[in-house]
């Protein structure tokens, strides 16, 4: 056996110090993705550093800004009574992803961090740029059904898998990371990256860095949203194609707009463009459709994921159709 | 513990919902070992060497069996027998085939030491894709079955209105929740105790006998509980004979448990197929022609074949009709049946065509299916001992609200959801084997009923206990019916429906036998000839009595055709934008003669149903063509469905007996659970959309580029 370690931590500052000493070492907070890495093979980390006792798993609203602990369940996250009154469509992504088992021990740190699902990445038989660079990427020309249309590069296809994110990053998070000097915040958008030619890196994250906490900002977008997942089957399956959409009508008009897709990217796909079409627009079918099509600019897809040419821009409009109808 | 069970309750339902009832893997024995497996990188070649000096000096390793050391098995050096002999040659016949088996003290110690063992190979040229194969003419295809010929060939090539069309389906894998595996422990003198995840214990014992040579009196095979099996546990794998070899090495016992993606490629699937049909009919709807060719996936060291063409040649009353069936063998692993085996494959076939007829013909589908079914099996030409598909069609589509379909697809809108109804047709063999058991009558007033049958979750104890207490008058709870063990009476293997049928009318034949003799008991004591049994024998001094009878396949084939019938509706709802299918509400019906025990029936209809939602909108193996491995091998990618995926499941039973079959007037219902339920959803999701889907499993992309 592969005998690591295993430390637990209850102040960040030692959290951080044990893992940044130590190139082998990662933390672990609910593990439902690193413990599957681990008995896979892709990953062999020596020393875990248990991070579930960090007094970081606060959900709080300060000056008009919601203020989430990275160690949060996703559970705790989507019953949350304030996330359910004024951050609806997060709660509506966060109970689209995974099972209930899996999101009562799933954190939001940890939901941030998840490596991708794609087959090629968990077999340590077939080539994987990410897993190993250099392999080459097995999806390019094989089974690639679930793969990024957007943002794509040679060496990497692979979509990130989370539906919080996608909720997240449509609602201009900011993430807050402690490192050995203090603390920096990035926005949620700069977080995940795009594959180019270092698929091996997810996000921006530097080694001995921890995310400590989300801050959404407060917003008028609570009542005309909606989170659609299209997937394979109803519950436990990763997204084809997911949107989340918010907006913010008054008389008719599109004050505000937010549009984000998941399953179509190595990061969440915020889709800026479609939104500032959709600003002071009726909101009305045929501007979603116009929308949609803005949407889908610089969408390429790699034979068995084509389909979601189609599917993406028909998922845009139905969620924003649905939206527009919950008022 | 003594509980109220309920005529309708499993009897063995509180020690599975318990913990109490113990499934292979749970045996402890003293001194167990532990068995991983290594497998191969490559998908054909040779094994050039297998380096395990640093999985054998690893912690706690006691051996690494493999063919450069190969065990002793005296069965394998004879001609034939075990088509995959395993450790035994250097030869790789798919990806991911058990090379070798590390033993160590623990599982933890015995994985990680099989992750040292390095394997070199020489790889060769391979071929794992079916459908190009297919297409390639100079591909080698096997026939799987004899070609049928009624009346004219390709008569419907002919007829005033044709269909013609190719359906696919891909490769599908059992995956009961309990992993496979099995504890062999091989003691002196060659006794052998084999706790195995079985569907048949006498078969395991016979194998085992075979492959080592020892009598099988000194095996004993025990499979009590099973945890699913679909039918991959009607074979002792390779694997299994292995562990068994590792035992007999080591004189340890040796437990085996096969990892979720070894699930994949060493218990067998239900292979991928690729049919055609052609169908023809007069204007007024009356079929003049079927034919059915069909082509499954096999492999190349062993052949697999099953009943794809089978219903094709009864089901519709049609003077012309003929059928072929070929296998592709590839570098992929032999498959197995798999529950509803070939005749649910076929059935998503013709049952397809069938509706697609009936919408050229502007016709019901319902109506069409009624004009052309046969008063007798225009194959064999023998009346059907019992056939009620009439009355099935009658109180399924009133059930299901068939009267609010429209022929018209697309015609029903719900929003952004489009709405459409479905229906197919399952049949499948209601044959009987040869069975026996034992009946020990006991003066404390209880039944003890023995025979070496399994119990793979269909509830066949109690369906026995029901039996028996129906005839001895005797109350569920004082009768207990003892199974998976091949030291009781022998039995055969639990598959193709047979079960109730085959051991239930030994069951039956028992209890028979035990009513004489205590009315001869009691008329020799001067009592009447209804005395209760325990008064019976206590005044005539006996603690018990014995019977064993053995029942005999049934003869009436030759004057009856005899099969289940099952009739799907289900109504879907599409949705316009996504593509997404949900199968909004289900009602299956079985005509299936008496039903025995109505809960655990209605299970296995409800299992069949969600086994069906899979098979048509979610289950799907996928191949990487080019390394020939699978990509999708584990539960979150191979997708069976979940709870959302399943409405309510209305379960309507005919419930009229059949006594010229056995003299219970049961028929088997597992297959006719699944049989022809994929065929009913596609046919939904074209009443709904107008999109006719021909390639399983019907994913939101599909429906959304048709």
């Amino acid at each position: 056996m592969i005998n690591f370690q295993y430390l637990r931590a209850s102040v960040v500052k030692i959290a951080l110090s044990l893992v940044s000493k130590d190139p082998k070492a990662t933390f672990i907070a609910g593990g439902t993705n690193l413990i599957d890495l681990m008995k896979r093979g892709v990953t062999a980390p020596e020393k875990l550093i248990d991070i579930n006792k960090l007094p970081l798993a606060q959900i709080e609203l300060k000056n008009n800004v919601l203020h989430i602990g990275a160690m949060v369940s996703n559970s705790a996250l989507a019953e949350d009574s304030i996330v359910k009154e004024q951050f609806p469509l997060l709660a509506l992504a966060l109970q689209s992803g995974a099972s209930a088992q899996l999101r009562n021990v799933a954190t939001v740190g940890g939901n941030m961090m998840q490596r991708t699902r794609c087959g090629y990445f968990y077999d340590t038989t077939m080539p994987c740029n990410k897993r190993q660079p250099g392999t080459g990427c097995g999806a390019i020309g094989g089974y690639n059904r679930m793969h990024a249309i957007f943002g794509t590069s040679e060496s990497c296809i692979a979509v990130h898998p989370s539906d919080m994110c996608v909720g997240l990053v449509a609602l201009d998070a900011q993430v807050v990371i402690a490192n050995a000097k203090g603390e920096r915040k990035i926005s949620f958008a700069d977080f995940h990256r795009l594959p180019g030619s270092t698929p091996e890196k997810d996000n921006n994250l530097q080694k001995g860095e921890l995310i400590v906490r989300l801050e959404i900002p407060t917003n008028n977008l609570y009542k005309n949203f909606h989170y659609l997942k299209v997937r394979d089957r109803s519950s436990y399956a990763f997204a084809l194609v997911s949107v989340a959409a918010a907006l913010e009508i008054s008389q008719g008009i599109i004050k505000n707009a937010r549009l984000a897709m998941g399953g179509v990217a190595h990061k969440p796909w915020r889709l800026v463009e479609a939104e500032n079409f959709l600003k002071g627009k009726t909101a009305n079918a045929s501007n979603f459709e116009d929308a949609a099509r803005i949407a889908m600019y610089g969408a390429k897809g790699f034979g068995e994921n084509d389909f979601k040419l189609k599917l993406a821009p028909n998922s845009i409009i139905e969620a924003l159709t649905v939206a527009k109808a919950k008022a | 513990m003594n509980f109220f069970v309920d005529e309708n309750d499993r009897v063995d339902g509180i020690d599975k919902v318990t913990g109490k009832a113990k499934y292979f893997a749970e045996y402890q024995l003293p001194g167990l070992t532990y068995g991983v497996l290594v497998t191969s990188s490559i998908t054909k070649g040779k094994i050039t060497g297998i380096d395990t000096k640093a999985a054998k000096n690893a912690p706690g390793v006691l051996d690494v069996l493999s063919h450069l050391n190969k065990p002793v098995a005296p069965g394998y050096e004879q001609a034939g027998g075990s088509p995959m002999k395993i450790f035994y040659t250097d030869e790789i016949f798919f990806n991911g085939q058990p090379i070798a088996l590390v033993v160590a003290d623990s599982f933890e110690r015995a994985t990680y030491a099989a992750s040292l063992v390095k394997v070199s190979y020489e790889k060769s040229a391979f071929n794992t894709d079916f459908v190009k194969s297919i297409n390639n003419p100079s591909a080698k295809k096997l026939q799987g079955q004899p070609p049928y010929v009624r009346g004219t060939a390709d008569a419907y090539k002919t007829a005033e209105v044709k269909i013609e069309q190719i359906y696919t389906m891909p490769i599908e894998t059992h995956n009961p929740m309990e992993l496979h595996g099995i504890i062999a422990d091989w003691r002196t003198n060659d006794q052998v105790t084999v706790y195995a995840k079985t569907q048949g214990v006498k078969a395991a014992q016979a194998t085992i006998a075979n492959v080592f040579k020892i009598p099988q009196e000194n095996i004993q095979v025990k499979s009590e509980f099973v945890g699913g099996g679909f039918g991959m546990a009607l074979k002792t794998w390779p694997v299994e004979i292995a562990t068994v070899m590792a035992s007999k090495h080591l004189k340890r016992p040796v437990k085996l448990v096969i990892t979720r993606d070894q699930m994949f490629t060493m218990v067998g699937n239900r292979p991928s197929a690729y049919q055609k049909v052609g169908l023809g009919a007069t204007k007024d709807g009356k079929i003049t022609g079927i034919t059915h060719t069909a082509f499954g996936q096999t492999s190349v060291y062993e052949n697999f074949t099953e009943g794809v063409v089978n219903m094709t040649k009864f089901m519709y009353d049609s003077d012309n009709v003929n059928t072929n069936y070929y296998v592709v063998p590839l570098d992929l692993s032999v498959p197995i049946w798999m529950r509803g085996p070939g005749e649910a494959t076929g059935a998503f076939a013709l049952e397809s065509a069938i509706d697609e007829m009936a919408h050229a013909l502007d016709m019901d589908p319902l109506e069409f299916r009624m004009k052309n079914d046969p008063e007798q099996d225009p194959q064999k030409k023998l009346p059907f001992s019992s056939k009620n598909i009439k009355e099935a069609y009658k109180l399924g589509s009133a059930k299901v609200g068939w009267s609010n379909r429209k022929n018209k697809p697309g015609s029903i809108t719900e929003g952004a959801w489009q709405i459409g109804y479905g229906v197919s047709i399952g049949v499948f063999n209601a044959s009987r084997g040869r069975a026996t058991v034992k009946g020990i009558l006991k003066a404390d007033g209880t039944l003890v009923l023995q025979s070496a049958t399994s119990d793979i979750g269909p509830g066949t104890g109690t369906g026995m206990v029901l039996i028996a207490s129906k005839l001895m008058n005797i109350p569920v709870e004082k009768i207990s019916f003892e199974l998976g063990d091949s030291s009781l009476p022998p039995a055969p293997s639990q598959g193709g429906s047979t079960t109730l049928s085959t051991v239930g009318t030994a069951v039956n034949d028992v209890c028979v036998s035990l009513k004489s003799t205590i009315a001869e008991l009691a008329a020799n004591a001067n009592m009447s000839t209804t005395a209760n049994f325990v008064e019976v024998l206590k005044k005539n001094n006996l603690p018990m009595i014995e019977v064993t009878k053995q029942s005999q396949a049934n003869q009436q084939g030759k004057e009856y055709s005899m099969y289940s019938f099952s009739i799907h509706f289900v109504q879907v709802k599409v949705h316009k934008l996504t593509g997404v299918v949900k199968v909004s509400k289900i009602v299956s019906v079985g005509d299936s003669g008496k039903i025995i025990s109505p809960k655990t029936a209605r299970s296995q209809m409800v299992g069949g149903a969600v086994g069906g939602i899979g098979m048509a909108l979610t289950e799907e193996a996928l191949l990487d063509n080019r390394y020939g491995k699978y990509v999708n091998n584990n539960f979150a990618d191979y997708h069976v469905p979940v709870h959302a995926d399943v409405p309510e499941i209305d379960v309507i039973f005919i419930d009229k007996p059949d006594y010229i079959v056995n003299p219970m007037g049961a028929k088997g219902m597992g297959e006719i659970a699944l049989i022809g339920f994929a065929g009913a959803v596609a046919n939904a999701v074209f009443n709904a959309t107008g999109k006719r889907i021909r390639s399983l499993p019907i994913t939101p992309d599909k429906v959304l580029e048709a």
